[in-house]
């Protein structure tokens, strides 16, 4: 079940520069706990310090915000693209 | 030091959230700690040694009169952006019972009708400081318009995304320029989020995502004009438009930065905020007393402040709470009548944007969520004549005649008794 991480780049230090990475995982927080595993120290910088997905960082599962879907535990099936996108500003 | 470097005030930038500083290169989020928004961090002191309402009158009239309060270190690009005509709006005032009314007209910037010129300004300034060749935006429109042109007048490359549903007028106001235009199928959110991924691969500026601190701080020169227009005095009240809540924060900051550097007396000024109900995330949160932003998908006419996520909601909400103000959103047969309205009381043919504005002045008077007494303005921020589609079915039409008096007379006639009908 490996889906596809688009990986921004202020978290490319993390993926020795690799935009994206392929990885196993079932759900938005299981990603991030097999993201930590692969990538020690990512998970710091994608959850706050309780554990929450930071509040301007924006995660999108085949380009649907996860907000829109269940958060943390959307589910994740093979193939899908997952995007981790820094919140920036309008117009 | 050089003159033109003895000339910059800003010394780098600062994660809004935490604190962290960062050297001010092309980048817009906290990316060592939090992800939050980073923050021109400038030199007060050498600006208040340098700025006085002489120096400030003295200056050219676009946005650069101000220029030791944005974050520039040479010559800007000047194209005639800022200085907009703030206009006491007696008529209007007198519609909705209020009795100092002004319009702060944006809808007449130049180069491309409407606020964005001021944030594109500064945003390509720096991205020539920073060597940057292609230029680039995610846009609701007007923003695409305004990169297009100003990146026209200064010999850069450039690259825009739009949503594919856009306003003709705000498409071919783009094109006649020349860029390279992307129509994306989907929203501004989903075009947002296309363009961080571009940004990750390719070298660009694009000027609200990795030049957003920079640009951003355009939009304070709404807050500087309106101080210098009312005779140096603060305002009572301003009702602005919320897309991302950026303009609205800036705002705040420029009259700030003001009192801070000695230029206007302290006192409190109470900000409101409109939105289309089609798209209105930071109305909702503030009526049920949230402060974090649930996205929506956007259907509404006001395309231009049509955004489901806004990544500065939760600082507008803040500064709505703050200062006494209000947040509210009005549905989309409102917005073209606040555009009438406008219209035919003041003169002044906005977008759908400043409809909401007027339609939200409105409703907020009718509330009594603004004194009569108070000194307010309203910020209208793009021109109507960008969005004809919006109102085309709304206005009247004229009276076909031949071209002899009598066909005229009986047009008259006609006319006459459908006014008084």
């Amino acid at each position: 079940m490996a889906v596809q991480v688009l990986i921004p780049t202020p978290l490319q230090k993390f993926t020795n520069n690799d935009a994206s990475v392929a990885i196993e995982a079932g759900s938005v927080s299981a990603l991030v706990d097999a993201l930590e595993e692969r990538y020690p120290g990512i998970r710091a910088r994608l959850c706050d310090e309780n554990g929450k997905l930071r509040r301007f960082l924006n995660i999108y599962v085949n380009s649907e915000d996860i907000r829109f879907l269940d958060n943390e535990t959307t589910v994740l099936g093979d193939g899908d693209e997952v995007s981790i996108v820094p919140a920036v500003a309008g117009g | 030091m050089t003159a033109t470097l003895s000339r910059t005030t800003f010394t780098g930038l600062r994660c809004k959230e935490c604190g962290h500083p960062y050297a001010s290169g092309a980048r817009h989020v906290c990316e060592d700690v939090c992800f939050g928004p980073l923050e021109v961090v400038y030199d007060y002191e050498a600006i208040k040694s340098r700025v006085s309402r002489a120096t400030i009158e003295a200056g050219p009239a676009s946005i650069w009169r101000y220029r030791e309060f944005l974050p520039i270190e040479g010559d800007p690009i000047d194209v005639g952006t800022g200085f907009t005509p703030l206009l006491k709006a007696g008529n209007l005032a007198r519609r909705l019972g209020l009795k100092s009314l002004y319009i702060k007209n944006d809808g007449v910037n130049m180069p491309t009708l409407s606020f964005k010129d001021r944030v594109v300004s500064v945003a390509l300034t720096r991205a020539r400081e920073l060597g940057f060749s292609t230029v680039s935006c995610a846009s609701t429109g007007n923003l695409a318009n305004s990169t297009a042109a100003i990146a026209a007048h200064a010999g850069l490359e450039c690259c825009v995304f739009i949503p594919s549903d856009l306003e003709l007028g705000k498409v071919l106001g783009t094109l006649i320029y020349n860029p390279t235009l992307m129509a994306v199928k989907g929203n501004y959110d989903q075009v947002n989020r296309l363009c961080s991924e571009v940004a990750n691969t390719y070298g660009w500026g694009f000027v609200n995502i990795n030049l957003r601190p920079y640009y951003s701080e355009g939009s304070k020169t709404l807050g500087y004009e309106v101080i210098e227009q009312l005779g140096w005095e603060l305002p009572d009240h301003i009702v602005a438009p919320l897309a991302s809540g950026s303009l609205f924060t800036k705002i705040r900051k420029g009259f700030d930065e003001f009192i801070k550097c000695g230029l206007v007396d302290e006192k409190r000024v109470r900000f409101s905020g409109a939105q289309a109900e089609g798209c209105s995330p930071i109305a909702q949160a503030f009526a049920e007393g949230r402060d974090f932003i649930t996205p929506v998908k956007p259907n509404t006419i006001a395309k231009s402040i049509a955004i489901g996520n806004p990544a500065d909601g939760p600082y507008a909400i803040d500064i709505a709470t703050a200062t006494g103000g209000a947040i509210a959103a009005v549905s989309d047969a409102e917005i073209i009548e606040g555009i009438k309205l406008l219209a035919e009381t003041e003169g002044v043919f906005t977008e759908t944007a400043g409809g909401t504005t007027i339609a939200v002045l409105k409703k907020l008077v009718e509330q009594g969520k603004i004194n009569p007494e108070e000194r307010t303005v309203a910020y209208i921020t793009g021109n109507g004549l960008k969005t004809t589609e919006a109102v085309a079915s709304a206005i009247g039409q004229p009276y076909l005649i031949e071209a002899q008096l009598d066909s005229f007379t009986a047009a008259w006639q006609q006319a006459q008794a459908s006014q008084q009908g």
